[in-house]
């Protein structure tokens, strides 16, 4: 049972080490697209306790959502702007994966430092959600483009989600479908505001919206 | 009557999108409004009961803040509607771009306020901790559009820094969401399983502290990035200096308040769990960090409305502040919530109406106001003294409540920062209001303004909130008292 679930926490990390060292943005957004893919098929292999239909009306909608609708809204935008590439990110690609690796032990240490609250759940767990939200943290942070920032939040979001379906029993449908409804408008608005940038400025690049400031 | 409460903006916002007639919208704007305002003033005498299992119910700081929103939004509805008419005859007129730029389309604004207002009707009804973290991300993104009205590049870097550090900070929220659930799954024999705000509160003895106090965390940071407590305030003066007046009033008045609601449920919990230390200790911190972070920024300020955003930071800070002191201080932040919420919709209301006028949002072009826009000004100047906490305002009397409740408290340090970031934002804010209103130069731009006529749209309104300031720090209504006694209680406040 644990083995199975361990294979998938290792794509998950792989997955957050591919999105910290690839400049291709399209890249980016298949594997973010995958790790939505991933949380789905977590899921499916957590949440064995609970109705079917629930457990299926929320994978279907992860599904739709994180690998479908949300990566080709995305794509659309780099099409649009025809930004391929990350070009000059405030912190390069080797020194990212270090980063990465840093933070992973740092999720790691802190995982065995908090209580789990049931023993069937894998000590994996913890720590893959942990560095999955930090690593989406850390591409907000440290990347140019509007669409790297979108990528990052979703990558957040996604980290976010591990904990919930992994940590939390018994939640409740409602709530999450509310919570996705609110990622997708989110998502789908800053593609809007994406779209408007690069007719503004054409480019995307965040880093000189700054006109604002005292 | 709560649902009908919430669905009506809803349906109304949905129609608003497809109305072709100004006119018509305009007027399902002013009665949605009106309509929210009234049934809302009903709930005073007769509280309506709770729904679906108690996730949805009105107590007390509920009907507190909902109030409030409910209230501000009638007042910017009628300053709206004359906005909207000034700015079909001189789009752009409101801005210092000095080039044309398109609106956003008339329906989709007034349908995205609707939309705003009953998100902002949810928060407040949200008993269930997930449902209040929907709510309160659906409040950002029916506001995103409002920012947006203008289309230029200000308003663009504004609304996409709101939008993702907003964004980035409720979705730390809901990891604090799922940390409490964590904490109250530990309990063996008496799982609770629901994020119920009751059910969590009587439980809450049986919560892991270590969880619910990771959860705490992230919730006030979350709610705390959205409530504009410095040092995660960066997006607020953007957002609030480049959105249209009438949307500036709304968010620092009402949304600000929202958080701050969502903050006071996480302290509920924490107190509930014996961990009133841990929290209010926190809640201290945050927010006298606001207050000397706005002072900085307040002295000097060259733009207007930054200057009234920093303000809105200082006071997030002292309604922080006073509920982290304890005891009678809780009262007076309730109390502040109120008087800011109106003295500060009412001074950006006034910004709007010297913006259109001088056509800029830089102090040093702006010069005797009072000259020009007789009436306006003299709101201008009135609005400086309500938001400072002058003798008769209302803001008056609520923070010297909570500089009693520091005292009583023994926290001398604490109130003397206190004092010292108020004079000192007495001190900037006053020279650069003044010099606005009074300075004899000539206006550096458009010098051949004569006296201007001023519409009763854009005058009634602030005049309006300016009045309930003042009567309240004359004399509050029992009514009112219970309620903010009421409130208080619940987050740990002395009767």
């Amino acid at each position: 049972m644990h083995s199975r679930i361990d294979i998938i926490f290792t794509l998950i990390i792989l997955a957050n080490l591919l999105l910290l060292s690839s400049s291709r943005l399209g890249t980016c957004i298949n594997v973010a697209a995958i790790q939505g893919l991933l949380l789905a098929v977590l899921t499916l292999a957590t949440r064995t306790d609970e109705p079917l239909i629930q457990t299926s009306i929320l994978i279907l909608s992860t599904i739709v959502l994180k690998s479908i609708v949300f990566p080709q809204l995305l794509q659309r935008a780099i099409r649009d702007s025809e930004t391929r590439r990350e070009m000059r990110p405030y912190v390069g690609y080797a020194q990212s994966i270090v980063v990465g690796m840093v933070v992973l032990a740092l999720s790691l240490w802190l995982g065995s430092k908090l209580p789990l609250p049931n023993p069937t759940i894998s000590p994996l767990a913890l720590p893959v959600a942990l560095f999955t939200i930090l690593v989406g943290l850390f591409l907000i942070v440290s990347r140019r483009k509007a669409v790297s920032q979108v990528l990052g939040y979703l990558v957040m979001e996604n980290g976010i989600y591990v904990f919930g379906v992994t940590m939390v029993h018994e939640s409740t449908l409602f709530v999450e479908l509310g919570v996705l409804l609110d990622v997708f408008v989110g998502v789908f608005i800053m593609g809007i505001m994406i779209f408007h940038i690069s007719r503004e400025f054409d480019h995307l690049d965040v880093d000189r919206l700054s006109t604002l400031k005292d | 009557m709560i649902l009908v409460l919430l669905l009506m903006p809803i349906l109304a916002g949905m129609v608003a999108f497809f109305i072709k007639s100004d006119k018509i919208r305009r007027g399902l704007l002013l009665t949605t409004a009106f309509l929210h305002l009234g049934l809302t003033t009903t709930f005073w005498s007769h509280r309506p009961g709770p729904l679906f299992d108690n996730w949805l119910s009105l107590d007390a700081p509920g009907l507190l803040f909902l109030s409030i929103t409910s209230f501000l939004f009638g007042v910017a509805a009628v300053y709206g509607v004359g906005y909207l008419i000034r700015e079909e005859s001189t789009p752009g007129a409101h801005s210092d771009e000095g080039s044309f730029f398109p609106n956003t389309a008339e329906s989709v604004f007034t349908g995205c306020l609707l939309i705003f207002l009953a998100t902002m009707t949810l928060v407040p009804m949200s008993q269930h901790l997930g449902l209040l973290w929907v709510a309160i991300e659906s409040t950002t993104l029916a506001s995103a559009p409002l920012i947006y009205f203008h289309r230029h590049h200000q308003s663009l870097e504004a609304t996409w820094k709101y939008l993702l550090i907003c964004s980035v900070g409720i979705a730390l929220a809901l990891l604090g969401n799922f940390c409490i659930a964590v904490a109250a799954s530990h309990n063996a024999d008496q799982p609770t399983t629901s994020l119920l705000l009751s059910s969590l509160v009587t439980q809450a003895k049986h919560l892991e502290i270590p969880w619910l106090k990771a959860g705490f965390l992230c919730l006030l940071v979350g709610y705390g990035t959205k409530m504009g407590l410095a040092p995660l305030h960066t997006w607020l003066p953007d957002a609030h200096s480049e959105s249209p007046s009438v949307v500036s009033a709304l968010l620092s008045g009402a949304l600000l308040n929202c958080a701050f609601l969502a903050i006071l449920r996480a302290q509920q919990i924490c107190l509930a769990a014996g961990l009133a230390d841990f929290g209010r200790n926190l809640l201290i911190g945050f927010g006298l960090i606001s207050m000397v972070c706005a002072a900085v920024f307040i002295l000097e300020q060259a733009d207007y409305k930054r200057m009234l955003a920093y303000s809105s930071v200082e006071h997030m800070g002292i309604l922080s502040l006073g509920v982290g002191l304890g005891g009678g201080a809780v009262f007076g932040s309730m109390f502040h919530a109120i008087n800011h919420s109106a003295s500060k919709a009412m001074l950006f209301l006034v910004a709007g109406n010297l913006l259109t006028v001088f056509k800029s949002k830089s102090v040093n072009d702006v010069r005797g106001a009072l000259r020009v826009v007789p009436v306006s000004a003299a709101l201008w100047v009135v609005g400086l003294f309500a938001i400072t906490g002058f003798p008769p305002f209302g803001t008056f009397l609520s923070e010297f409540i909570i500089l009693k409740g520091a005292l009583a408290e023994g926290r001398y340090g604490v109130a003397v920062i206190y004092l010292a970031t108020l004079a000192v934002i007495f001190a900037g804010m006053s020279s650069i209001m003044l010099k606005m209103a009074q300075s004899n130069t000539a206006p550096v731009l458009g010098s051949a303004h004569g006296v201007q006529r001023e519409s009763f749209w854009s005058i009634a309104p602030p005049a309006v909130l300016g009045m309930v300031v003042l009567l309240l720090g004359v004399h509050l209504p029992t009514a009112i008292d219970q309620v903010l006694h009421e409130a208080a209680m619940t987050v740990g406040g002395s009767s």
